[in-house]
This record gives structure tokens, sequence and C-alpha cells, in this order.
């Protein structure tokens, strides 16, 4: 199999007639830094305004409530088309990392407020950091508002700060526990409820405000706080030494091999002792530089071995279809909001996945019999008859298997789709074909 | 290649390619190991025992949570009240068919990982070193007359608990599939070198054939939608089904997002009891969560991740009602490491009882092969 097929279809959204896949490491790592660049193109201000607006009018009758609520709806449509246009039309690898490392560090949108900042914490503290170190990786995410909503941190109250004495709040233990188990180290590394415990009495200060991340002395805890045997801040502590804890566990050997093997397992689908070793070796040496990491993975000759054992979340599959139906940017703006409420967000949903709401915050799951299921696989059939239905008018089915598949399509797949007795049956062949779903 | 649902298409598929395709496989009608239904659900997110079935006589209860209001409880027994978003389930207890086992938990200690917990609560291990198959799938490989429809595993999300080596069925109530003999004979070949598509693509076209009903996706709908369809795969060949409710990870505001939960908890139960109609006398529904939340509230009236929890038990084939289990205290030094209900017992026991009065599965395969390590000890009494 070509090297450009293994790459679209493993390092990027799968084939686009429209473009041509990177098959050189460093050109990979280019576009990756290159997507990271891109600023944001999401109006997060704007979006928080309109969900004050909806608060207030909640309170001013049902005309004014129905408005404010449209509003809001149509934003967050924005958010997905924006999302879908940069994975149909970007090259693909930087798309993905920005993917694979927002599951890493998982905020589910629950509730309208989350649904505004998720989009916000995947394009500010995730995208400018794929290519970055993963200790500043791991700041942004620690400290952006989504995760400290989503993980109660802004919930949190040294027991002895200021707030915590005069109003008798407590601590929470969420962020602490799910930095150290999901984001770092890893739950099968030695650390245990102390650590926890003192990990979230040094957090305590993180909060949010209107304008967005605070760091608040008043409710503090005040220290030290012994981490994983390290000491930080003294009496008071600070932010910078809540920072500087990130960093130290973002570095330990456990977090290494812990993001070493989500790496390879994300991209290759098996646990490969040597290959995550030599990546863990990586990261350490360099300090946890991504771009480092990403290099040793992609110099590996397992990295290209034509043997693609995942399967396309239910997202990366629509994607998928609209980039071999060659799909650009312009065409995605022109989505009515019907067929994106229906046919990509409720779709997605049919086939397992609530976009931007996965179901707790160790993300989707990497496990391809997770996603085709009788009921996930039944959705995407449905799906790919209805797209191709659509498509029909203008593709040709050997053409669009061409596109779609180029030299992955098996023997059966061409043979299955030169025999079907109409179009659209042909062109959704090639849709659910094992080939087309798997990466 | 997707037809939309008609009498006609309908009436084809079912007559002339039921038989033809080697990817339907037809319904038979042989019988199935024994008469005993057994429902699993998973509660995800750790329920707050102590909220569900609250202790009202131990006063240290108001104590721990100040900010919680208990006014409105209902009683019980002379110790333990009911929280009142289960009022709908009161009959139940009044019938014998409802119970309850207080401070419980699995083996899991400490870490307080939902993941973890859930992990273990569906491998049924002592461990957290397990494999990925869950305790209900080994039940099911124990059973003699087995089949592919024996086992359900309901929802669109996976469930551990029923995966492993035996063949279970997998099925949401909302989705839905009708293909021509000639897509289904084309689906066979590009299938044909990938067992998991293959496989998927067979049941679904199977279960297709069963199931024509619209599912909200939210709150007590969707626990009905599930019940339902897990009451209509009951009352025919299936024997153990299992489903999830989510919802129950209160750290915020537990006065107001506990009853979310326990409304669908309840919808689910009473649905179940309704469609199963005389089948429900045979049936034994457990609902067990991965484990319990602190004995005091946090700083933003919602409780964290605990120890000893509650389990519910419901079904006419329990022995009545009562809320088993030996309550260890809440004072200080009785809490586990000053902060959890103390678990005095593993709720592995009344699953493997259970198990044990439902199905012909021996006490050395329970603790063996299905809860590795479980002493069996006394029984608690749960099934008539």
């Amino acid at each position: 199999m070509r090297r450009e097929t293994v790459s679209a279809i493993r390092y990027g959204y799968g084939l686009s007639p429209l473009r041509s896949a990177d098959t050189r490491p460093e050109d990979l790592l280019a576009s990756a830094v290159s997507a990271s660049r891109q600023p944001p193109r999401l109006k997060t201000k704007a979006r928080v305004k309109q969900l004050v607006a909806f608060r207030k009018a909640r309170n001013t009758g049902a005309d004014a409530r129905r408005t404010a609520q449209k509003k809001l709806r149509s934003m967050a449509q924005d958010d997905i088309r924006q999302f879908l246009s940069i994975a149909v039309t970007d090259d693909g690898f930087g798309a993905r990392l920005t993917n694979f490392w927002s599951d890493h560090f998982t905020v589910a949108a629950n509730g309208p407020l989350l649904g505004v900042l998720v989009p916000d914490f995947i394009e500010t503290a995730i995208r400018p950091n794929i290519t970055s170190t993963f200790p500043a990786m791991l700041r942004a995410a620690a400290t952006h508002p989504a995760m400290l909503i989503y993980l109660n941190q802004v919930q949190s109250f040294g027991p002895n700060s200021r707030a915590g004495q005069r109003e008798e709040r407590g601590l929470n233990e969420n962020l602490a526990r799910e930095i150290l188990e999901l984001h770092t180290l890893g739950v099968s590394a030695s650390y245990n409820q102390t650590d926890v415990r003192a990990f979230a009495m040094l957090l305590t200060g993180l909060s949010v405000n209107k304008q967005g991340f605070v760091y608040r002395p008043g409710i503090s805890e005040p220290g030290p706080h012994v981490v994983l045997g390290q000491t930080y801040g003294g009496r008071t502590t600070t932010l910078s030494h809540i920072e500087e804890a990130l960093t130290d566990v973002a570095l330990r050997p456990d977090t290494a091999e812990h993001l070493s093997r989500k790496l390879v397992v994300h991209f290759l689908g098996v646990e490969d002792a040597t290959l995550i070793s030599r990546l863990k070796a990586t990261y350490l040496a360099s300090k946890g530089d991504l771009k480092s990491l990403y290099l040793t993975l992609l110099e590996d000759e397992k990295a290209w071995i034509p043997d693609f054992r995942k399967a396309k979340l239910p997202f990366d599959f629509i994607v998928s279809a609209l980039r071999a139906a060659g799909a650009t940017e312009s065409d995605v703006a022109k989505i009515k909001p019907a067929d994106l409420r229906q046919g990509v967000f409720g779709a997605a949903r049919l086939m397992g996945q609530h976009l931007f709401t996965p179901p707790g915050p160790d993300g989707w799951d990497e496990d391809p019999s997770s996603w085709i299921t009788p009921p996930g696989l039944a959705a995407r059939i449905r799906w790919a008859t209805a797209f191709a239905e659509r498509i029909a008018g203008s593709h040709d089915p050997r053409t669009f298997l061409d596109n779609a598949l180029a030299d992955a399509a098996s023997p059966t797949l061409q043979f299955a789709v030169n025999g079907a007795e109409s179009r659209v049956e042909g062109l959704a062949l090639t849709l659910v074909s094992p080939e087309f779903n798997r990466r | 290649m997707y037809s939309r649902r008609s009498f006609l298409t309908r009436g084809l598929a079912l007559g002339c390619s039921a038989a033809a395709s080697p990817l339907v496989t037809p319904v038979s009608l042989a019988s199935a190991p024994g008469d005993n239904r057994l429902v699993v659900i998973v509660l995800r997110g750790a329920m707050d025992g102590l909220d569900v079935v609250r202790p009202m006589g131990d006063r240290l209860l108001k104590s721990y949570r100040p900010s919680f209001d208990f006014s409105g409880s209902l009683p019980l027994t002379d110790f333990f009240g009911l929280h009142p978003e289960l009022a709908p389930l009161t009959p139940l207890w009044k019938t014998g068919e409802l119970s309850f086992a207080h401070a419980v938990s699995t083996p899991y200690r400490d870490k307080r990982s939902h993941f973890d917990g859930q992990d273990i609560l569906e491998a049924g291990s002592a461990t957290e070193d397990f494999g990925a198959d869950g305790w209900l799938n080994r039940v099911v490989s124990l059973l003699p007359e087995a089949r592919t429809e024996t086992a359900f595993a309901v929802g669109h999300e996976t469930l551990r608990l029923l995966s492993g080596s035996a063949p279970v069925s997998t099925w949401s109530p909302d989705s839905d599939l009708n293909l021509s003999p000639q897509a289904q004979l084309l689906l066979t070949k590009i299938y044909a070198q990938d067992p998991l598509f293959a496989d998927a693509a067979q049941k679904a076209m199977e279960l297709a054939d069963l199931t024509d009903n619209p599912m909200s996706t939210r709150g007590a709908a969707r626990a009905e939608a599930l019940a339902k369809f897990t009451a209509d795969r009951l009352r025919e060949e299936t024997r153990i089904a299992a489903f999830s409710i989510n919802g129950w990870d209160t750290h915020a505001n537990q006065a107001r997002t506990l009853p979310n939960a326990l409304r669908e908890l309840s919808t689910a139960i009473l649905t179940l009891k309704q469609d199963l109609g005389p089948v429900w006398s045979k049936t034994c529904v457990l609902c067990l969560t991965e484990f319990g939340r602190t004995a005091r509230e946090n700083g933003s009236k919602g409780t964290d991740h605990g120890t000893g929890g509650v389990a519910v038990f419901a079904g006419g084939a329990l022995k009545g009602n009562g809320v088993l289990g030996r309550w260890p205290g809440l004072a200080s030094g009785d809490l586990y490491r000053d902060r959890d209900l103390m678990p005095t017992d593993d709720v592995r026991r009344y699953a493997a009882w259970a198990l044990a009065g439902l199905f012909p599965v021996t006490q050395s395969a329970l603790t063996s092969t299905i809860f590795p390590g479980l002493e069996m000890g006394e029984n608690p009494g749960l099934l008539a």
C-alpha cells in the first residue's frame, strides 16, 4: 500500500480527491505546527454574552426567551460547522492531534455554559499547544474555565483559607484526582489518597470569574503541601507553586509511560512495548517536547504498516465521507442548519458519539468493538445510504471508491461496488466497508 | 440500499430473505435455560446510598450534611427512610417486591475512580488486575442452554458487564435497519473478512425486525424505552439483561441533581414490572453502583466519591422487603478512613446468592469463575 494512503487514513481524516497527504514525518509535523498557529475561529465572548442575555430573558417572557435560545442554538451550530470545516479541509494531522489531546483532557459540554466553553477549551488550551510541550499543555488545560467547571474545581475551597473559614465551604478533590489518574501518571501509577488530597489542597485558588480564569488567594489552602514527595508553597501558596507542581508531575516517568502508551494505541491500535518505551525515552529526554514525541512515532517503520486496527469514531467517519466526496470549505459553509443538526450531530449520536459530550472524564473508548456494535453499525449504514442518495447525482461509485480508499480497497470491495445494482448502493457500500471505517 | 420501512418491504424482507440470507438467523422457538429472569442495572457515577436509603435514626446524618433537607423522607423501617423521589416505588415495598442492602461495596478501595470502580464492579473481580470480560458474561457462559438471545446488553454504550467470550445480543431500542436482500448479500461479502463488522451487521439485521419504537434520548423517557425493550426481550427468549442509568455523580447541589437520576431509576423499575406482566413474578432486578459517596457533604452542597453504599433490589422473585446488611454507624471511628460509610459486606455476595437462586450455577462456579475469590458466606435471603 502506498505510504500516502496510510498517512491519510491513519494520521488524517481520510483520502480526498482535492489534496494529497504528507508522507514524510517532517512534513506531517510541519502541517501540525501550522495547524497549531491558526488563530481560534470561535466567538466565545459573543457567545458568553448571548448566554447571559438568555438567562436574563428567562424572566422577561416566553418570546424573549425563545429568541435568545434560538440565537444560542445557532451559535452552537456554528461551532460544529467550524470543527467540521477544519477536519474536512485541513491537512489532517494537526486536527487529529487536536482531537487526541482534547480527548486526553476530556471536558464535556454538560449544560449551556460548558456548551460554550468546551469549544473554546479545544481552540485556546489544546490546539495552540499540540506541538508545544506537554507541561505547557497541561498548565493551559488545568487552568481553563471549562476544566475548572467540569471537574468541580470552582467548588473547591481550602478549609483553612479565609473563605473556607468564613463560609464553611470545603475541598472538592475531583480535578486533583483526574489530573493524576487520567491526565498525567495514569491509574496504575503509585500514588495514594494522601497525594490526591494534598494535591487538591494545593490546587485550591484556581477559579473562574466573568472574564475567565482567575487565581483567588482567598480560597487557597495555606501550605506547605507535599505531593508525591515534593513540597510546594509555604504558609501562602501562589499560582506559580501550582504551575511548578503541574510541571513536575507532567515530567515524571509514569506520565511519560502513560502518554506514550495512549499515543501508540490511539494511532496504531496496538500496545507495542518496544515502541512505547522508545517514545517514553524521547519524552523524558526532551522534557515532554511533543514534536519529538510524534517524530519518534512517525520515524518508526511500524507506524507505516498498513494494518488498520482502529475504528473511526462517528464524527471522523462523517468527516471522512465528506472528504471522499471532495467537499470544500464553502460546501461545509452551505450545509443547512437542519442537516447539521440531524445529519451530523444527531447521526453521530445514533452511532454512539454525543459530540462534545463524552460520557465521563476518561473520554471516548479506543476499542473498535465499542463503536462497531449492532446499533452503531446500523446507524452508519443508514447514514451512508442517506448520504449516498444525496451525492449519487454527481458521483460515480467506481471513482468514489478510488477517491475514498485508493489502494486500500480490497478486491472483494471493488468487486462488490462494481456489482452493486444502483449508484446509491455502490456509493453506500464503499462508505460502510471495513476499509472505510477502520484506520 | 436502505428502504424505508413499509408494510410491503417489511413483508418482503421477512418472506424472501429470512430463510435465504446467511445474515439472518431465523428466530428459533427452542426452550431457553430455565424460567427465571435477571436484570442488572448499572448506576454509573456512584449513587449516594446515604441519601437514597437514609439512616434517619442516626443523629449524625444531619450534622454531617447540614445543608441537606431530610424532612420528606418516607419511612421504610424504624431506622431507615427512603428519598422522597422514590415514592412511586413504595407500593413495591409494601408488597415485598423491593429491598435494599446498605453499607455494601465491591472490593475496590481508596482511589475512588469512577472508571476503575465501574470496571471492578462489572468485572466482578477482587482486584484491579482483571481481564476485560464481565461477570454477567461469565454467568451466560456457564448456562447449558445459552444462546445469543439468552443475554441482552441494552443501549448505545458498551456494557463491560456483559462483554466476554459468551455470545450476547446488544441493541438499542431506537436503532432500525431494513435492507434489501441484495444489499444484505453484498454486505455479507464485504464483511466476510472482518468478523467485528460481520457479527455486528448480522445481529443488527436480526434485531431490526424486533423493534419499532422511537426512543427519547433524555431522562425518564430514555429509562422507560430501555426498560420497555428489555421487558419485551425478557418475555421472549432472553433471561438476562443489563443496561445503565447515568447521572449519579452528585458533586454539587445534590438536592437538585439526585432526583433526576432517581426518577430514571423508579421509571425503569416500574416499566419493567408493568411490561413483564406475569413474568415479573420470576424476575429479580439488581441495581448496582461502583461505590458510595462521602458521609459528609462537601463545599458545594454535594458529596464526593466514597466507599460503602447501597444496592437496590426489585422484582416478584424477591422474598420480601427489607434493608439488608450490617449497619456500621456513622461515628467518626466507624467511618471508612474517617470519611466514607464503612462497607460491612461485599455487594458481590448479594449478586452471587441471587444468581444461585435464579440459575443453575454451582457455588464453586460462583466463587471461582464468576466472582473469583468471593466468599459466599451465609445466604442474605434476598430471593424467596
